[in-house]
Parts: C-alpha cells; structure tokens; sequence
C-alpha cells in the first residue's frame, strides 16, 4: 500500500539531535503519574490472570479491543431504549453518533421505566421519588410558587390547544373531501 | 436487599433488590455501613450523564465490612471494615502501574476514556453502587483499604472520594509557597480544595459560590477568603481587582457540569444537554488565573463537547490540569492526615437519612435546603 510506503517508521535516535533537550523535570504529570511510555513498560498489555464471564449482554466501546476483565452487569440493555443503545455503540466515542442516541435512549428508558412499574401493578409515587417533601419542609414559598406556575402554564397551553382545534374545526370546509382529488 | 433506584431526572426511591454476587475471583461484597451523597451523583440524578440506566442504583463513595470474598482475594477477609475507593481499579494495567487508579483500563468496557466507577452509569462500566445495604467491589486485593481502628466511619467514608479529590484538585493546581488560589464552587469538594491549598503553601485561598451558606461554612472550614459572585459583579474582573490586576496563580474549578452563573451555558449546558453541561466555572477559571498559571479541574463535566475560551489558554499560557481522582494512591498519605488533626473529615457532614429516605437526600442535597453540605445515608444494615 502506498501509505505503508510513505509511512515506515524510523529509529528516531538515528534522527540529528534526537532528545538533547530532553527534560524530565518537564513533566506536569508530577507527582501524579509514575510516568512510564509503553515502550519502557515490560507489560504493557498486561491483564488481570481471571476475566469475568460474559453471561449477559454486555455493550462494548469500539475504542476497546476487548471485554474489559471486570463490568457491571445490573442493567443489561432492554427494550426499545436498549436498541437504540446497541445502534449507539457501533460508532466511537468521539462521534455523537454514540452519544446522542444515548441520551435518546435515557429518556425511552424513563418512559420504559413506567410501563414496567404499572405492569407490575405499581404506580409511580412521583412525589415522594422527586423529594418533594423536603422542598415543603423547607422550600414552601418558592415550591408552590414553581409549581402553581407551572401549572398555569401547562392549563394555559390545553386551553390554548383545545381553543385552536375548535377554531380549526369551526373554519374547515363541510360536505367536501379534498383529499379525494388525490 | 434494600437500594437505591433511579428511575429517571430527578426521580429515585429506594426499594428492595437482589443481592450482589461474585461474579469474578477477586470480587468481595460488603456489607455497606456509610454512603453519601456526592455533587457528581447530581449530575447523574438530573439526568445529564448519557447511558444512565433505569433501575440503576448510585453511590461511589461508601465504606463497609466484608461478609464475602471470592477464590483470589488475599488482601482483606471477611470482617474486615474498609474504605472503598470510588475508582475501580485492576491494579495490574499499564495505567494502574503508573498509580493512575483513575485511569485504569479493565474495569470499564463502555468507554475508552474514563475507569469503571461503582454506581456512575454504564458510561463508567455499569456497576451498581454503594447507596444500598450491600455492594460488590472488583478487585478487593487492590482498592479497599483497612479502615483503622481508631478510625470514625463517617472519617473513613469521607475519604473515598471528596477528601482525595479536593486533596488532588489542590495537588494538579501545582501551588507553590505564597501562591494566591482561586476555588470556584463551594460545594463539599471545593471546601476541601480551598482547605488543602493551605498545605501545599499557599499564601492566599479565596472561594466563589452564590450561596451564602456555603460560603460561611467555607470560611470557617478553610479559613479562606469566601465571595458571593452574584454580589461582586463580573467575577473574572472581581479577581483581577483584589489580585493587583495580575489574576490568581492558580484556579480550581470544583463545580463542573452543573455550574450556575451565565444563562447561555445554563441554557445550552444544563437545559438543553447541547454542551456536556454548563461550562461557566471553567470559563471563568480559564479567565481569571495569571498569565502562565495552572488550571485544575476537578469538576465533572460530560463525554462531549463545551464552550471555553481555549484561545485565552493559549494566548495566556496556561497549563490545564486534570483527572478522576487517583483514590488509592492518596489514602496513605490522608489517612495520616486525619490521624494528625491535620484534616477534619466529618466536618463536612451536615445531614445523616436513613437509606429509605434517599429521594429526599437528593432533593434537599440537589436544591441546597436546609443549608445542606453533605449528607451520609444510613442503610438498615449499617446497624448490625
């Protein structure tokens, strides 16, 4: 292949003045790293001796060459946010092809979530899962303000929707099907 | 067992979950007797950190007693009490043996860029976490620590996660004696930044936050300077006011995704999830440190993409320093600390909830009620 031709590697000490500057001093890793380049490393592939069996999905980062030898394993991909997921990671981490369909399938999931909980016969106790106690304790003021707001707005907007159906209902043409030129 | 269980933005309860196993030789379960809440679970809580499952349970910082070891755990045995650091560490990778705990390559098959973490998504390796009545830990010949005997659990729980990474955010800031220390965020870790600047030299410590509460509680805690930014105006030209218009020589922005202060990140970070959150209190770093400075971010911000002036880095000089924690590497070295006097751990707590009460341990933590700083949750087991 003609880049393999244009890119052979070379010894770079046979390069003139190859590492006279060299500082080690000149590291700002220090002291957090006990700095060593892979090629200084006798191991450097090195991996734990026993690798935790893949029994269950396990989505892995095109940016790995393997199954790292420990994962966690309490949500395996499910459902239509679990697909979404699969399709996430056929792309690296450096496209949002990866990470956008992630936070896609986070809000599925949300959703998932409920229907799972009101098959199982349980209903969702928003209140007490979003804390709301503590902002009555402690927030009262500024908590029913927010949520009377909140609640003007979300009442508005139906009435304003349902409003603009009618109207639309009240102009539309009767005894003639337009559709029916196609 | 009893856990935590996140259901979605802002929605999280506790309810009763299978028990963890041994899934690898290594592996131990402990039996989890402290677990806080931490600033970073936010932004897993608000829903920001992509691939947050459902069901999930949270928690990465947390100490416990073993009750169970697997066939090549050497290192601990079964009573033993232990710190658990929040990283998952293999110990044997090419990162892990330059002390990169942080960094480690096989504990997280999900991402390239970041370690596994107990209870921080399946972006950091889809562990459970430490927010229940029992966790699985891998690798318990490498991370856990012996908490020693004279040693107060709520001390030890502080130390896996925010006294390391405030001790290592003032450690990548590089200050050198008389130096003067900007902190942004007066959130637990950004208290214990501005504590730990003191004992790398510094010769000034100021911190920025908008909350007035926290300020107080960090003038007292660090003994530093503590400033309201809603108060003082544009906080880049407040800093290079009181610094002789030089700027300071080191900034460590402790805020990360969540950061208040400019409605365009607001808006495009935390609202509308277009940046990896709002990335205000880096701008701000990036901006008000001297030229030739050190940035150091310990702030937690998402895998893509923010808005920062990364011109003025360079034009400026500047050398940005960053990392997850390296947990294991700084534990001998704190825990002499707290044995010393030196560091006060559990002066930071301000909140003890029972585990079941989690729900209302995040609201209040996350909407900073009742003047909260830091909560510890107390599973039902804790007592036994």
């Amino acid at each position: 292949m003609k880049d393999t031709a244009l890119n052979t590697p070379i010894d770079p000490k046979t390069i003139k003045g190859w590492g006279i500057d060299a500082d080690p001093k000149n590291d700002p890793t220090y002291p957090m790293r006990h700095r060593m380049n892979v090629g200084e490393d006798p191991q450097p592939n090195n991996r734990p001796d026993n690798l935790q069996p893949v029994n269950t999905e396990v989505l892995k980062s095109i940016e790995r060459p393997n199954v790292s030898a420990v994962f966690g394993t309490p949500a395996p991909p499910s459902g239509l946010s679990g697909a979404i997921r699969r399709v996430a990671f056929r792309y690296s981490e450096n496209q949002y092809k990866h990470w956008l369909p992630l936070v896609l399938a986070d809000r599925v999931d949300v959703v998932e979530g409920v229907v799972t909980d009101l098959f199982h016969g349980q209903l969702p106790n928003i209140w007490a899962e979003k804390g709301y106690d503590m902002e009555w304790k402690h927030n009262r003021t500024a908590f029913v303000t927010k949520m009377a707001a909140i609640g003007a707005v979300t009442a508005g907007l139906v009435v304003w929707l349902s409003s603009s159906r009618k109207k639309q209902e009240a102009y539309k043409p009767k005894g003639r099907n337009y559709l029916s030129r196609f | 067992m009893l856990a935590m269980d996140y259901r979605g933005p802002k929605r999280v309860r506790a309810v009763q979950k299978p028990m963890p196993e041994i899934k690898h030789p290594q592996d131990a379960i402990v039996r989890v007797l402290r677990a806080c809440i931490c600033g970073s679970d936010l932004h897993l809580y608000n829903g920001n950190v992509p691939d947050t499952r459902v069901g999930s349970t949270f928690g990465h910082e947390f100490v416990g007693e073993i009750v169970e070891v697997g066939a090549d755990v050497t290192k601990v045995k079964v009573g033993d009490r232990v710190i658990v650091p929040f990283n998952i560490a293999c110990g044997e990778c090419h990162f892990c043996r330059q002390q990169m705990y942080g960094n480690c390559q096989e504990s997280n098959t999900e991402s390239g860029a970041i370690g596994g973490i107990y209870g921080y998504s399946h972006t950091a390796g889809g562990f459970n976490g430490g927010q229940a009545e029992y966790a699985r830990v891998p690798y318990a010949n490498v991370g856990p620590v012996i908490i020693p005997t004279d040693m107060d659990l709520d001390d030890a729980v502080m130390l896996t996660d925010v006294i390391p990474t405030g001790y290592q955010g003032a450690e990548m800031a590089g200050i050198q004696p008389g130096d003067t220390v900007v902190v942004f965020g007066a959130g637990p870790i950004g208290i214990v930044a501005a504590r730990c600047a003191w004992l790398f030299g510094a010769g000034r410590v100021i911190i920025i936050d908008k909350e007035e509460y926290r300020l107080d509680f960090a003038r007292n805690y660090s003994y530093c300077e503590a400033y309201n930014f809603e108060e003082v105006g544009d906080p880049v030209m407040f800093i290079k006011k009181i610094t002789d218009w030089m700027g300071a020589d080191c900034v460590i922005d402790a805020v990360g995704a969540e950061a208040a202060g400019n409605a365009l990140q607001t808006i495009t970070g935390r609202k509308l999830l277009l940046q990896a959150g709002s990335a205000t209190a880096l701008h701000w770093a990036i901006n008000a440190v001297k030229k030739g400075g050190v940035v150091s971010i310990v702030g937690v911000y998402g895998p893509t993409d923010n808005l920062v002036p990364i011109g003025n880095m360079m034009n400026k000089g500047l050398t940005i320093r960053g990392n997850q924690t390296s947990v294991k590497r700084l534990l001998p070295r704190l825990i002499d600390h707290v044995q010393n006097g030196i560091l006060d751990p559990k002066g930071l707590i301000t909140h003890r909830l029972p585990l079941e009460e989690v729900a209302d341990g995040y609201r209040m933590f996350s909407a900073k009620l009742d003047n909260c700083i830091k909560t510890v949750l107390l599973p039902p087991t804790a007592n036994q």
